[in-house]
Order: structure tokens, then C-alpha cells, then sequence
């Protein structure tokens, strides 16, 4: 493939694309069912391709992949409908409002209130970030348009052409000239606009721009508001074909994100082309392959069809051309966790457990099993901490390989027994995490998140709906057994989850704090350092990516057996982004947030439902009942101030609190005081003694200052 | 026989010719010298050497072995080790994990327990003269320390060959003191060493050997002596003057 | 605030400048994270001379160059434009107010056309059909080349771009990073012959610069930058001797 060119590449492309047509039409049904589904193919491509270019478009001119592009785009269905439907106003109006006013200004507002706060932050807290507004997106739509048998109608509905022997739907003919004129004017604002040049001034030299007097923050807010106007667009669009409701809008863009990657995120006419390609692609193997009856031995096709665009993704992924590793220096990023002793790790997993023995002594029930499923949760997020938090690699796949391990401890514990199958769950997501990591490890940063969420999605989709898998119901998930024990009562079950997260916990710090811990805390410094002392990055990788993998094993495992039973809907892919989200918020990069994040995703949904009753007398219902997202969406977005998480803040107090108690008051002022160092944290203007006892921190020396500033 | 030996290697970027037909023999027991003004192609053919950056033309030997098209990793595990102009120092790391992780990875591959490793630390950590520091978080350093941690960090490894990029600047005179008797201290233990760094004196004094890099060619080789008098050399980095 | 040289319309109104320094940096420090690399630089460049600014590498002379047009916020000393403190201006405005910089590398955007890249120019206010003209009379292969992509030209050609947005959009001060950078002999010649026209035209003009001769033939005064201090400040010609110990150590 190196050695062709681009036209080659091209030529190649449409040679089998020209040759597949034919052999549809000439063997498979004819002419018109071919154009049918051709037409059909087009017009859900070119919605993709409008997303994607939004997408494009934020990305390249701010660096920040928006996960949320999709979730924005439900927001402007959801908001259409509100101005057309629920008040009425006429088609035009209505869209010219949500297009050109509504939507770019939310798009602005996000840029200029939380995108432009994320300077210095690394890729990981930037993702972070955006999949919080994700989720608060979801959250917020939920109360604001809990719901309902809401529709939105096809524009012109009822109105159709003949083209040759088939109808065509007005619809679909708006949404091509719509592509078609979204390609085009963003080709003419790029390239003819001054506004556009300068983004893509911006794209080329930050600083140079700015030296010509271009403004970047301007070019950035409009980048956004653009990016927002065109997933309101894709959303308004695809309602009508779809339906009108939250998440399968919000969690479409995931096909939109393989349009993007075919332009590398980069070109927006391959971006077009993807997105034509990806739903030209789903549309045959809809109609020409009969996937939904098919069995390959034993295993079922049908699941295959809905993961065509992300197994798209992942392959454009993974034939992308391998990063050269980069040379230019270590950037400073903003995050910093200071590492445990491994005595305070046993101390604090052994303060968890006595805590949760008189926890379980003295709660109610419900409240037990809500502890336990908080533990699980935490035992899935400390899976991130090695791989995320230590080594730098993104994972949006947490929750599969979770799903993975409850297989593996169902199928096996009915032969060997339980605690054989808590080890084959480990065993069983070790082993996929190692195989999947081995194709995407040559990504980094967003590459590689999408990769693992195209991982995510296929295994929803293909595999965890098989008969033989979790199948359509629900599946019983035993528990573990040790040395004769039972752990059939719950609340000797949550007394065991602490001690297996006090194990797993302390068994991530010694691992921090050994040669491979301080391999992965390297690799994430210098991937190029670490490769000129002879640093085999592959194998290191792979073994970050299996060790993680093998604890979401095992949580997962974990997690079926606090209820007892899971589904093909316990693991999808959109639960795996509050796994994230959550473990960023509470720390990533240590134990205790981990737990931290568990116990406050069980908390935020506790408090859902608990209040549901009464809160729905009162108009605060839906807002208390979408607390689980709208409270991680909202602390997430804050990650922008407080890159490292709560629990940082937390080991900070506590230690604090430590040294005060250990030293008595004698230095009260400066125990309790400010870090000195940590100028972020003064609103106002510092005082001389405050300004001292900086510059004493820095170690400079005030009588040179005082010459530096005169 | 040279112990590293750079055959016509050659880098284009598009239709920039970065490094072109470079030549360079680096001896074991002797600082070899690369210098040249800004954008010359030091940097890219140390890159070169290394293998973090392939070659359009040309041979890299390690010890006769043509080491070209093996991975960066694999090369230092034959003794190649580096510093780099731009710091990549493990800077959220405490100067002794710095050096502990290059021990460890070295002895991932050629044996030696922890009390071994942690003795080659402590031993490379009192050689470059950061014991004082030992504790401290990389990034609290300034950059000639965080320099030293770089050269400590590749002394961990026990090279036979060792490429510095610019290893005194940063440093002041006291230090760069100090650096010139180490460089020469470790030569006399048979290493070898390629240095660019553009603190001339310092190349004057320690190197025996220097070449001078310009628009990705060698213009001059020869002793110290011979290129200071070399009128090219001098053209090179003052430019020619103006009518 | 403003220090244009020449009135634009619309800055009619403006009072006449003060004749001595145009820029003056004093006690300027800086650091890269806790890593100073400033230790208190003085520097004054009078109004309508060509200052040179030079010394070994890593002596912080970008840095300097960076702090001047406001891309890098000093940690302390004061940075004086014209008379006004403008500390912490944002390089946009400076640019907007007549401040032309030329950063290291060449300043210019590689994925946008010549033409494009002038059009960046416009917002100092003066209007792309000004910019192009004066653009396209110095440099008539420019002209030619107005819709080619600037990163498929030569080095030299690009520089010659960088440097018509220079003479285009009428500065007051022109900061000039390592022009040579890279560039072969004949090229620089010809950058420095329009470094001397436009400092003919009364443009004050700081150069950075490692080919310290070439860049002495043009200067007024120059200074040499080491270990982040200015060392020794002078007429071109009491400076020269020094040089070569500096870079090459020969009198040493």
C-alpha cells in the first residue's frame, strides 16, 4: 500500500467500488433495488459527513476531540422539535433560530466558558472534559424533555419524486442538497473568508497568527459555534429517520467519528467521502447480506450489521501510518499525583474494610447492596488506574472487558467453581485486552480512544448479544467462594468486595512502585527516552493493557454478582464513558480515587432514585432523577480547573490534617495555610508577606528580585 | 575499526535535504565532536544514530554490525545511549527513579538483582554529582541539572557509545567545570562519546576530534586546532560579510 | 495605545511620538516553568535603528525576541513599547498597533496560498489590495505563485513572503528571528539588503542573529546576549573582535 500514491490509493478505491455496484446490479436483484439502497446509503452518509465535519473542524482548530459533537446534535433535534411542534412555530423560523442563533452560541459559550480553560491539560483530562458535557447533555435533556412519544416529521413529509423506477422521499433530496451545500460553504468560509483563513491559520502556527494580529480565541469560539450549528443540522436531519429520542441520537456520532478519521481528522472533502462510504456500506450490508439469519459456526451475524461503521473505524484506525515517536522535549502538564507508601496503602485498605464490616453491620438492605454495587463500580475503575492514570493511555472500553469477566466467572464457575472463575475472568479480559491492544498500540492519545471505543461498540453490538453469550435476557452470575466460604448473604458479599479492593488496591500501588510502575510512569513522560535505554514500548503496552483488563475482569465478575444477574445491556459501551468519567474526577492516578469515583457514580444514581417520588410532587423531579449525569457531567467539566481529580485534593487535607495533629499548633499559620506554591489558588492580588513566601518556595533570592524589578 | 561509524547517511524531509551524505567515526576512549550553526542537522542525525528517525540513503555501524534498520530499543541494548537538546527527562519522577528506571530496563535484559541495580544508581547518581538532589522531583530541577539527570540516566544503561546533545547549556562555568573533568573521566574508562554542544571551548578542550556540520554536510574534520583556523568553519557560523 | 510610525486614516489624531526609545526592555526575567532562562535583560532599541542582538545558542536571545512581542509573559522587569508599559499585552494587539514580528523558522503558514498568507496580514488594517501590491512589486515571484501552497516553496521564497508582510504593512518595529536560519549565502544577502531598505525608510528594526557579520554590515548598535544577561552592548565594529571568542573560542 506504501507504494502508491494518494491517486493510486483513489484509483483502487474506486475501481472496487465501480466493481462491487456491477456485481450488485448484475447478480443481486437489479437496477432499482440497487439504486434504492444506494440512495439510502447516500443520504444517511451525507448526514454522517456533516457531523463528522464538525467534528473536523472543532478538532483542527482547537485540538479538542468533542465527544459530545453527538450529544450536541440531539440537543438541537430535541430543541427543534420544542420551537416547530410543541410551540408551533413555522419550519423556517424555527430552523433558522436553532441553526444560526441557539445553536452557534451554545457552541461559543462551551469554547469560551469551559473549552478555553483546558490549556496545559493533558489529552486525557481535554476527553474527560467533553465526555462530562456528554453526559450532562444527556442529563439535561432527560429533565427538560423527559420521555414521551415525541416526533419530528420528515421535511415535506409525504412528498416524494420518481427517479426512474423509485421513489424518493423530499426528505432525503434536502438532505443531499443540505450536504452538498455544507460542503460547499464550508469550502468557501475556509478559503474565502478572512474569518476562515484565520482558522486555518490557527491550525498551522498558533503563535504566528497571533503575530499577524489574528485573534485565536475568536477563531476558536467560531469554530465551535460552527461545529455545534452543523451536529444541530445532523441531528435535525436524522430525527425524522430515526426517532426522537436521547441516547440513540446522542451515541449515532459514533459512525460519524469513522467519516472523521478517513480525513484524518483532518481533510474535509475524505471526511465527506467517509461518511458516503460508511452509510453506502451499511446500507448493502443491510439489504444484499442476509446477516440477520446467518450462522457461522454457531456464531450469529445478525449483531454484525450495526457494528459495520465501527468496524470501519477500527480498520481506517489501525492502517493509519505509525507515529513517529515524538522528540520535541517533555511537555509540562498541569496534573501531578504524589505516589502512597505501601504502608499507607495497607493502612488505608485495611481502614476500608473495618470501615465497610461496621458499614454492613449497621445499614439498611437496599443501602448495602447500593455499597456493594459502588465497590464493583470502584473495582472496574481501579482498572483504569494502571493503564490511564500511570501509563497515559486512554480506554473507553472499561465496562467490556468488565462484561468479559461476568462471562467468563458464568461459564466457569459451573465446572471448577467460583473462585476459579473470578481467575478466568481475569484470565479470559487479560487475554482480549493483550490481543485488541496489539493493533491499536501503535495509536496514541485520541487515536487510541477511539480505537478502544470502536472495540467497545463491536463487542456490544456482535458478541455480547449472541445466544451463547449473554443472549437476549438476563444470565445468573454466581459469587465467589473462598476456602469453604460463602458469600451468599449480602452483606458478607459487601465485606468481601472491600477486602478484594483493598487487595486490588494495594496490589496497583505495589505495582506502582515497582520496576514496572515506574516503567509505565516513564513511558508516559518520554515514550522516546524510554526507547533510547532500550525499552521495549510494544511489550509494555500490551502488558499495561492486559494487567488493566485483567482487574475489569475481575470486577466485572464482581459487579454481576452483587445482583446476581447481568445482560448484554450491563456492558455497553456508552457505560463505559462515566467509568471514565468518574475515575478522572476522583483521581485517575490513585487508588483512593478510584474508589472515590465508584462510590460517588453509586451515590449520584441513589440519589436518583431515591427521590424520585418525592421530588416528582414538586418541578424538581426530573433534575433529581437525571442527578447520576447531570452531577458527573458538571464535575467533570470542572476537571478543567482541578486537572487531578478529588481525591488528590483529599490526600492533600488529610495529610495535612496529619502533619497538623502530628506537630501539634506550634506552625499552625503555615501548615494550614495555601501551598505557596500553588499561585493558581489566590483570586487576588498577593500580599508582600504572601509574595515572600512564594519567591522563599522558589528558593529565590528577594534582594535579586528586588533588582529584577526595579 | 571506529566503534559507531555513520556511512553517507541521508535525511530528506520533502524536498529539504536535512542531513546529507554525513560520514562520522566515533572512537572508543576519545570525545568526538559535532558542531555547527542552528538547523545544520546535529540534532536529526543524532536522531539517525538512534533510530528514531530512518534514513532516505546511507549505513549506521555499531561495532561493524550494520545496526540501520533496527528499532531504537534494540540498539540500546547493544550499548547506544543518548541525550536529548529538547529535555526528555521523566520529569513527574524523582532524580533516583530517573536513573533507577534505566537500570531496571537494563537489567530486564542483562540480569542484576535490586541491591545491584540500586548500587549502579547510587553509583551513576554520585558520578554526575546530583546526590544532593537525589529526592527531588525532576521538574522542580533547572536545566542543567535536569541535563545531568539525562546523561546520568544514559550512564545507567552502561553504553559502550554515548551521544550527548547539548549536554552544558544550562550549565554555569563552575558546572561546565565539572562536566569536562567527568567527560574525560569517562573516556579514560574506554567509552565513547559524540557530543554536540555549542559551548566552543568546552569542545576545544575535551574533544580530540571534531567535525562541523552545515546545511547537513561535513565541511571540516580535524583537531581542535585545525578548526579553529579553518576559514569555512569561521564563515559558517559568522556568515559572510557584506559589501 | 498605539506607536504607529506613519498615520493611517484614522489614526490622524494620534500624538507625535516620543523620538528615543521605541522599544526598552529593563530588568526583564523569564522562565520556562521554574526554569529561568532571563536573568534581568536591559535592552533599548532607538527609534529608526537596526539593533543586533547576538550571541552563542541558549543564551536567550528568542526569548527576548518572544517577550518583546508579547508571546512570552517576563515573571518581571518591565517591557516599554513606545513609552507604554505593555506587559502582558496579548501579541495580537501589538501586532495590531504596529508591532511585525518574524519569528524563527520562517514566518510563515505552510498549508495556506502566498496569498492567503497575506491576507493574514490584513488584520494590522491595511487592506489586502495594498499588501498584495507592495508584495508583488518587491517580490514578482510571489505574483506568480500567489495561489501555491507556501510549504512547497523554497526556504528562501518563504522567508522573502515573511518579509513582504514586513514591508507591506508599514511597522513601527520589526522583530526579525534568525533570518539566516538554514538559507544559503545569496539568499541571506538579499534579506539583508531589505532589511537595510526598510531600515531606510526609518522602520525601527531588532534582529536576533547567529551570522553575526552578515548582520553588522546593517546594524547601528548590537549587543551580545549570554546565559540569558546582555554582556556588552556597542557600535558594530568595537563588537566584531569579540565574536569569534565567543562562538569559537579562539582568543581564548
Amino acid at each position: 500500500m506504501s507504494r502508491l500514491g494518494d491517486t493510486g490509493r483513489w484509483g483502487v478505491g474506486l475501481a472496487l467500488g465501480v466493481g462491487l455496484c456491477g456485481y450488485l446490479i448484475a447478480f443481486q436483484g437489479g437496477f432499482s433495488d440497487w439504486l434504492t439502497f444506494t440512495i439510502l446509503g447516500i443520504t444517511t452518509g451525507a448526514i454522517y459527513a456533516i457531523a463528522a465535519s464538525g467534528l473536523v473542524v472543532t478538532y483542527t482548530t482547537s485540538g479538542i476531540f468533542n465527544f459530545a459533537q453527538g450529544a450536541f446534535g440531539m440537543l438541537g433535534a430535541f430543541a427543534y422539535w420544542q420551537l416547530r411542534y410543541d410551540w408551533g412555530w413555522p419550519a423556517p423560523i424555527a430552523l433558522a433560530a436553532i441553526l444560526l442563533v441557539v445553536a452557534p452560541l451554545f457552541g461559543a459559550l462551551v469554547e469560551r466558558v469551559i473549552m478555553r480553560g483546558l490549556e496545559g491539560v493533558s489529552e486525557i483530562t481535554s476527553t474527560v472534559v467533553t465526555i462530562g458535557l456528554l453526559a450532562m447533555a444527556i442529563g439535561i435533556a432527560n429533565i427538560v424533555w423527559p420521555p414521551a412519544g415525541r416526533r419530528v416529521d420528515q421535511f415535506f413529509a409525504g412528498e416524494s419524486v420518481t427517479v426512474g423506477a423509485i421513489n424518493v422521499t423530499w426528505h432525503r433530496i434536502v438532505i443531499v442538497v443540505v450536504a452538498v451545500a455544507v460542503a460547499v460553504g464550508l469550502r468557501f468560509l475556509l478559503y474565502r473568508t478572512r474569518s476562515g483563513v484565520a482558522m486555518r491559520a490557527v491550525v498551522d502556527d498558533r503563535s504566528l497568527s497571533q503575530l499577524n494580529g489574528g485573534n485565536p480565541g475568536r477563531s476558536a469560539m467560531l469554530s465551535w459555534g460552527l461545529g455545534a450549528s452543523l451536529a444541530a443540522l445532523s441531528g435535525i436531519l436524522i430525527a425524522p429517520l430515526l426517532q426522537l429520542s436521547v441516547l440513540p441520537l446522542t451515541l449515532l456520532i459514533v459512525n460519524a467519528y469513522a467519516a472523521a478519521m478517513f480525513g484524518r481528522l483532518k481533510s474535509l472533502p475524505l471526511t465527506f467521502a467517509g461518511g458516503l462510504v460508511i452509510g453506502i456500506a451499511e446500507n448493502y450490508s443491510a439489504n444484499y447480506l442476509d446477516l440477520n439469519t446467518t450462522e457461522v459456526a454457531g456464531v450469529s451475524l445478525a449483531g454484525l450489521q450495526p457494528a459495520i461503521p465501527v468496524i470501519l473505524l477500527f480498520l481506517i484506525l489501525i492502517a493509519l501510518p505509525s507515529e513517529r515517536l515524538r522528540t520535541g522535549g517533555v511537555q509540562r502538564v498541569r496534573e501531578s499525583a504524589r505516589v502512597p507508601t505501601m504502608r499507607s496503602a495497607l493502612l488505608a485498605g485495611g481502614a476500608l474494610v473495618v470501615v465497610t464490616i461496621a458499614a454492613s453491620r449497621v445499614m439498611s438492605t437496599a443501602n448495602v447492596t447500593r455499597l456493594s454495587l459502588g465497590l464493583a463500580t470502584a473495582v472496574i475503575i481501579l482498572s483504569l488506574v494502571p493503564l490511564v492514570g500511570y501509563g497515559g493511555q486512554i480506554s473507553l472500553a472499561a465496562m467490556t472487558f468488565a462484561g468479559l469477566g461476568a462471562f467468563a466467572m458464568v461459564k466457569v464457575a459451573d465446572g471448577p467453581g467460583p473462585l476459579v472463575g473470578l481467575l478466568a475472568a481475569a484470565a479470559l479480559a487479560a487475554v482480549v485486552g493483550a490481543v485488541i491492544a496489539l493493533p491499536a498500540l501503535r495509536l496514541a492519545g485520541i487515536y487510541l480512544a477511539l480505537a478502544t471505543a470502536a472495540f467497545a461498540v463491536f463487542m456490544e453490538k456482535f458478541i455480547f448479544t449472541q445466544s451463547w453469550f449473554f443472549g437476549a435476557g438476563s444470565i445468573q452470575v454466581p459469587r465467589p467462594e473462598v476456602l469453604g466460604l460463602t458469600f451468599d448473604d449480602d452483606r458478607s458479599y459487601l465485606v468481601l468486595l472491600s477486602v478484594l479492593f483493598a487487595l486490588l488496591g494495594t496490589g496497583v500501588v505495589w505495582l506502582r512502585r515497582g520496576p514496572f510502575g515506574r516503567r509505565l510512569s516513564a513511558m508516559k513522560d518520554s515514550p522516546a527516552a524510554c526507547a533510547t535505554l532500550g525499552l521495549d514500548l510494544t511489550r509494555t503496552k500490551v502488558g499495561v493493557f492486559a494487567f488493566s483488563a485483567g482487574i475489569a475482569g475481575i470486577g466485572g465478575a464482581l459487579f454481576g454478582g452483587v445482583s446476581g444477574s447481568v445482560s448484554s445491556e450491563t456492558f455497553l459501551f456508552a457505560q463505559s464513558l462515566p467509568i471514565l468519567l468518574m475515575g478522572v474526577v476522583g483521581g485517575i492516578a490513585l487508588v483512593s480515587g478510584a474508589l472515590l469515583g465508584g462510590l460517588l457514580l453509586q451515590f449520584f444514581s441513589t440519589v436518583g432514585e431515591n427521590f424520585t417520588l418525592l421530588a416528582s410532587a414538586l418541578f424538581v423531579g426530573p433534575l433529581i432523577t437525571n442527578f447520576a449525569l447531570v452531577a458527573p457531567g458538571l464535575i467533570g467539566i470542572l476537571l478543567s480547573r482541578n486537572p487531578d481529580g478529588l481525591a488528590a485534593d483529599l490526600v492533600t487535607a488529610v495529610a495535612r490534617a496529619g502533619r497538623w495533629v502530628r506537630e501539634g499548633r506550634s506552625r499552625p499559620e503555615q501548615d494550614t495555610g495555601p501551598d505557596p506554591l500553588d499561585t493558581a489558588t489566590f483570586e487576588r492580588p498577593l500580599t508582600p508577606a504572601e509574595r515572600a513566601a512564594v519567591d522563599r518556595a522558589l528558593g529565590l533570592d528577594p534582594q535579586e528580585l528586588a533588582r529584577g524589578s526595579a | 575499526m571506529a566503534l559507531l561509524e555513520a556511512r553517507g547517511i541521508t535525511v530528506r524531509f520533502g524536498g529539504h535535504v536535512a542531513v546529507d551524505a554525513v560520514d562520522l567515526e566515533v572512537e572508543a576512549g576519545a570525545v568526538t565532536g559535532l558542531i555547527g550553526p542552528n538547523g545544520a542537522g546535529k540534532t536529526t542525525t543524532f536522531n539517525v544514530l538512534t533510530g528514531l528517525q530512518e534514513t532516505t540513503a546511507g549505513q549506521v555501524l555499531l561495532a561493524g554490525d550494520d545496526i540501520t534498520r533496527l528499532a531504537t530499543h534494540k540498539r540500546a541494548r547493544r550499548g547506544l545511549a543518548r541525550t536529548f537538546q529538547k529535555l526528555e527527562v521523566f520529569s513527574s519522577l524523582t532524580v533516583w527513579d530517573n536513573v533507577l528506571v534505566a537500570t531496571e530496563i537494563h537489567g530486564s535484559f542483562s540480569g542484576g538483582g535490586r541491591r545491584h541495580h540500586e548500587r549502579t544508581v547510587a553509583a551513576v547518581i554520585d558520578r554526575v554529582g546530583l546526590g544532593a538532589v537525589a529526592g527531588e522531583r525532576v521538574d522542580s530541577l533547572p536545566t542543567g541539572q535536569c541535563r545531568l539527570v539525562e546523561l546520568a540516566r544514559a550512564l545507567a544503561i552502561e553504553p559502550r557509545v554515548l551521544l550527548l546533545d547539548e549536554p552544558a547549556s544550562g550549565l554555569d562555568d563552575g558546572e561546565t567545570r565539572q562536566f569536562a573533568d567527568l567527560l574525560l573521566d569517562l573516556v579514560r574508562d574506554g567509552l565513547a562519546i559524540l557530543m554536540v554542544e555549542h559551548d566552543v571551548p568546552l569542545v576545544m578542550e575535551v574533544c580530540e576530534d571534531i567535525s562541523v556540520l552545515d546545511f547537513g554536510r561535513v565541511i571540516a574534520r580535524g583537531t581542535p586546532e585545525e578548526i579553529q583556523s579553518n576559514q569555512d568553519v569561521l564563515d559558517a557560523y559568522l556568515g559572510s560579510e557584506l559589501g | 495605545m498605539t506607536f504607529r510610525r506613519h498615520a493611517h486614516p484614522g489614526d490622524a489624531a494620534d500624538p507625535p511620538l516620543e523620538p528615543d526609545p521605541l522599544l526598552e526592555l529593563s530588568g526583564i526575567t523569564a522562565a520556562y516553568g521554574r526554569i529561568q532562562v532571563l536573568h534581568g535583560v536591559d535592552l533599548v532599541v532607538p527609534e529608526g535603528s537596526v539593533f543586533a542582538l547576538l550571541g552563542p545558542n541558549g543564551a536567550g536571545k528568542t526569548t527576548t525576541l518572544r517577550v518583546a512581542a508579547g508571546l512570552h509573559e517576563p515573571s518581571g522587569g518591565v517591557v516599554l513599547l513606545g513609552g507604554h508599559k505593555v506587559n502582558g499585552a496579548r501579541p495580537e494587539d501589538l501586532a495590531r498597533r504596529g508591532l511585525c514580528t518574524v519569528p524563527e523558522g520562517r514566518g510563515v503558514f505552510p498549508n495556506l496560498t502566498v496569498r492567503e498568507n497575506l491576507q493574514m496580514a490584513t488584520f494590522t488594517g491595511v487592506p489586502l489590495e495594498r499588501i498584495e501590491t507592495v508584495a508583488y512589486d518587491r517580490f514578482p515571484r510571489l505574483g506568480e505563485r500567489r495561489h501555491q501552497l507556501t510549504g512547497t516553496m523554497s526556504g528562501g521564497e518563504q522567508q522573502m513572503l515573511a518579509m513582504a508582510r514586513a514591508l507591506a504593512t508599514d511597522p513601527a518595529l520589526l522583530l526579525l528571528d534568525e533570518l539566516s536560519m538554514g538559507l544559503a549565502p545569496l539568499v541571506v544577502e538579499e534579506l539583508y539588503r531589505i532589511v537595510a531598505e526598510l531600515a531606510e525608510t526609518g522602520v525601527s528594526i531588532l534582529v536576533v542573529e547567529q551570522f553575526a557579520r552578515t548582520v553588522l554590515g546593517v546594524a547601528d548598535r548590537a549587543a551580545i546576549m549570554v546565559n540569558g544577561r546582555v554582556t556588552r552592548v556597542g557600535a558594530p565594529a568595537d563588537l566584531e573582535e569579540e565574536l569569534s571568542a565567543h562562538y569559537l573560542g579562539a582568543s581564548e
